[in-house]
């Protein structure tokens, strides 16, 4: 058993870390944000230029062929940086949807733009009523002639609003609930029939709500045979809630640097508050909360892979929860131990405590994840 | 020992619940409910409404506006108006100034005053902390100097809620600077018009606008502004914070907050379910409701202990802050997991030119806020670290 980074693996971490320190501190962050799309096209090229925006593809497709530790590496830099671009959206979720069920014609013609930083993807799943149920699914997708004819509405789609496609999950057959009947169809984000409502979110990032009325498609828009798409749907949220494991260990593990940080310097009654011992012990109770995290972070790395669904399904479920616990901890003790200005917008640290607060949503909370695999009957020793 | 309400008291609350459900303005309401942000009018409205009533500030002595309550009906007072749920007083003016005013104010400031504040004709609000004066209050450095028949202020207050809003801030300043920290404070009322002062927003998490940083620069105050002695201000600004015992614990709000979560968790499905029908959802639920049962319980002992006239500060109110902070945010946590995938949207609908359909439930978007929000309750009005210090002190002798 060896948690050591490979000689490459530990260039890639150098790079990315060097290039959101140089370019991507508070202010910067804070501009992007303003932008009209609410993120950095620079950046993006910039990650383009550094093999981010391919990592997980093979190299005929622009690729570099990488793997679930590659993906953390990167995924736990942007935590830390809190990287407002569509990194999750366009390669974890739309390419990686392609990459699992696109023909090798959808993905030569797909995947080389997305690793070039010239094409933009978002997956549009959820809708008002799924919450947290991958198979809920009422979007339609009615045969018309060769093709199909797409009917519902989307919701929270993460950045749905500045994607140029779009992979939309609707029903070819089967009712509401069905895991069966659900197809995959990469659809122009702009086709007619697609309207569009772009927002931020509370943690500074973007989605969209997106409705199709009677949009046609034809039958090679369709990724893999329509009908069977649910687990490649669950393999792809797998591999991404693994991905956020490391973002929020990222996000964390900086929120907890600046905490101790204020305590080492924010001086009160003559002394530094960091010689409270009552603070020290909170700092501390931080710090176990975020070990607790790296170590389930390593094991959802670990198992994003796994070609068996129900054990992957348990150990992500497992993932998923703690990380929302360790999450809320240290949200919740970074924010108060910073006082008045860990509640203000102005301090990075609340930022830390808002995007980890979402990330808890994103995919289940803590709770929902924690039923899943009791149902399951817990994390079985093997 | 008998702890039934009597029933001139359980009359008493009819009264009190007939006269909000009448009174309180439905748009105010609705806003409280939905857990929306208020803006002054809305205060100004309600306290008006109140005043009128001659309920405006029934802790206060009769000939200053008084009502003349025992500590149990003024208890039931506030827990009906919380439970309405209709605006909390705000506190500055009604809760904080007026009694110090009434307890150490001269006749003069208390004509000019109170009747005003009781009206909300002043906004008050209220200048302690500065950035290197928090939890520590006693080290603050913004200094008032002694000119003939005024003081000339000059520093920085921060955290300052609703700066944007007042007429008049209190103001802790150090008029003398070679004295011990605590005995060099005196406590001034400032007019916000007065030249020399500038007010710049800062903006809370969840995007509001409900604190500011206030600078003095050369601001001259009139010395008949000062309240009572010159360096005892430290001495009133205990009695201001160890005053208000009742309320703090937020009982009635709680009250209503999971209420309003139950209801929620009663629309929003999970599946083909209620999200209330989810067993352990609802022994969360539960749980929190014991413990704000148990809240109440003690609010009660101390508010009847409060009646047979002993009037010591109570440690029992740093429990209450404690334990009060904590069920409001844990209300606000229970909400979030209700909202759960819809927390994500950042849809502020106090823009009055919007005009676009909320995203997800029509409920959703102030929850996430609230969340990030009610972080504060714990940190604001001595931390809660803070009160433990004092109740360790106090209670334990440590
Ligand atoms: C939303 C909001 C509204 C406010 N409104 C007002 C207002 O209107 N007027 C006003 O004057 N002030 C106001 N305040 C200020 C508030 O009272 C201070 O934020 C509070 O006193 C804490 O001070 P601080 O922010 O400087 O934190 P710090 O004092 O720096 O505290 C940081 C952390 O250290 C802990 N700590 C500090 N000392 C000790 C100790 N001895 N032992 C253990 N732990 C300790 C604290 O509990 C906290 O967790 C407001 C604050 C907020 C957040």
């Amino acid at each position: 058993m060896d948690f050591g980074l490979s000689e490459e693996q530990r260039l890639l971490k150098d790079s990315i870390e060097r290039l959101l320190a140089d370019r991507y501190d508070f202010e910067a962050r804070k501009q992007f944000m303003q932008s009209a799309e609410g993120w950095s096209r620079e950046l993006w090229q910039q990650y383009a230029g550094l093999g981010l925006l391919g990592l997980p593809f093979e190299e005929k497709h622009g690729g570099f062929g990488g793997g679930p530790v590659e993906i953390m590496i990167v995924m736990e830099a942007f935590g830390r940086a809190l990287a407002l671009e569509p990194f999750v959206a366009t390669v974890l979720l739309g390419g990686g949807l392609l990459r699992r069920a696109g023909s090798d014609a959808q993905k030569a013609a797909v995947l080389p733009k997305v690793a070039g930083g010239d094409l933009l993807l978002a997956f549009a799943h959820a809708e008002r009523q799924s919450r947290y149920d991958l198979g809920d699914v009422l979007t339609a997708a009615k045969r018309d002639g060769a093709g199909y004819v797409l009917e519902g509405a989307k919701s929270l789609v993460l950045h749905g609003d500045s994607a140029h496609q779009l992979v939309v999950s609707a029903r070819v057959s089967g009712s509401r609930k069905d895991r069966e009947g659900i197809g995959l169809f990469l659809v122009d984000a702009k086709a007619e029939g697609i309207s569009r409502r772009g927002y931020r979110t509370n943690d500074g990032q973007r989605a969209a709500e997106i409705a199709f009325e009677g949009v046609k498609v034809g039958a090679d828009a369709a990724l893999g045979e329509p009908g069977r798409a649910f687990p490649v749907i669950e393999r792809v949220v797998h591999e991404t809630i693994a991905a956020l494991a490391a973002e929020a260990v990222g996000a964390m593990t900086a929120m907890h640097e600046m905490t101790v940080d204020y305590l080492r310097t924010r001086k009160q009654f003559g002394v530094p508050i960091g010689s409270f011992q009552v603070l020290q012990h909170k700092a501390v109770d931080m710090l176990v909360a975020i070990e607790q995290a790296r170590s389930i972070m390593f094991y959802g790395t670990m198992m994003a892979e796994e070609p068996d669904a129900e054990t992957r399904r348990k150990a992500l479920s497992a993932v998923k929860a703690q990380i929302g616990r360790s999450g809320h901890t240290v949200g919740q003790i970074g924010t108060q131990l910073t006082g008045g200005i860990g509640v203000t917008m102005e301090y990075k640290g609340g930022h830390y405590f808002k995007r980890l607060a979402m990330i808890d949503t994103m995919f289940g909370d803590a709770d929902h994840h924690l039923a899943a695999l009791a149902r399951m009957g817990g994390l079985a020793e093997t | 020992m008998d702890l039934r309400f009597t029933p001139e008291e359980i009359a008493f609350r009819e009264e009190v619940r007939t006269f909000i459900q009448t009174n309180l303005p439905e748009d105010i309401r609705r806003k409280m409910v939905e857990g929306r942000r208020l803006v002054k009018d809305d205060f100004v409205r309600w306290q008006r409404i109140l005043n009128k009533q001659g309920w405006a500030v029934p802790h206060w002595p009769q000939e200053w506006g008084g009502t003349g309550w025992t500590p149990i009906q003024q208890y039931l007072f506030l827990e009906e108006c919380q439970k309405a749920p209709a605006p909390d007083p705000v506190p500055f003016g009604t809760q904080m100034v007026g009694p110090v005013i009434i307890a150490f104010g001269n006749e003069a400031q208390k004509k000019r005053f109170l009747p005003r504040i009781a009206n909300i004709d002043d906004f008050w609000c209220q200048g302690f902390s500065e950035p290197g004066a928090g939890s520590d209050l006693a080290s603050l450095k913004t200094a008032a100097k002694r000119a003939g028949d005024h003081y000339v202020v000059n520093g920085q207050k921060t955290w300052t809620t609703y700066a944007q809003y007042a007429d008049w801030i209190f103001c802790l300043v150090r008029t003398d600077p070679a004295a011990k920290k605590q005995e060099g404070i005196s406590f001034l009322l400032i007019d916000m018009k007065t030249p020399g002062i500038t007010v710049r927003p800062i903006q809370t998490i969840d995007g509001g606008h409900e604190v500011n940083e206030t600078f003095f620069d050369d601001v001259k105050v009139p010395v008949e502004n000062r309240i009572g002695e010159e360096n005892k201000g430290w001495h009133y600004a205990k009695f201001l914070l160890s005053n208000e015992r009742t309320g703090i614990a937020r009982v009635g709000i709680s009250k209503e907050r999971i209420r309003r979560v139950k209801e929620l968790a009663s629309i929003e499905l999970d599946g083909d379910r209620p999200l209330i029908e989810d067993e352990r959802f609802r022994v969360k639920v539960a749980s929190v409701e014991v413990e704000l049962k148990s809240l109440e319980m003690l609010q009660l002992r101390v508010v009847a202990a409060r009646r047979k006239g002993d009037n010591k500060p109570d440690p029992a109110s740093s429990i209450l802050k404690i334990k009060g902070s904590e069920i409001q945010q844990a209300i606000t946590e229970l909400a979030l997991q209700v909202v759960g995938p819809y927390a994500l949207p950042y849809d502020p609908d106090d823009d009055p030119l919007r005009n676009e359909p909320p995203i997800g439930p029509d409920w959703a978007n102030p929850i996430a806020p609230a969340y990030f929000n009610m972080r504060k309750v714990s940190i604001y009005g001595g931390s809660n670290e803070i009160q433990k210090n004092i109740i360790a002190k106090a209670v334990l002798g440590l």
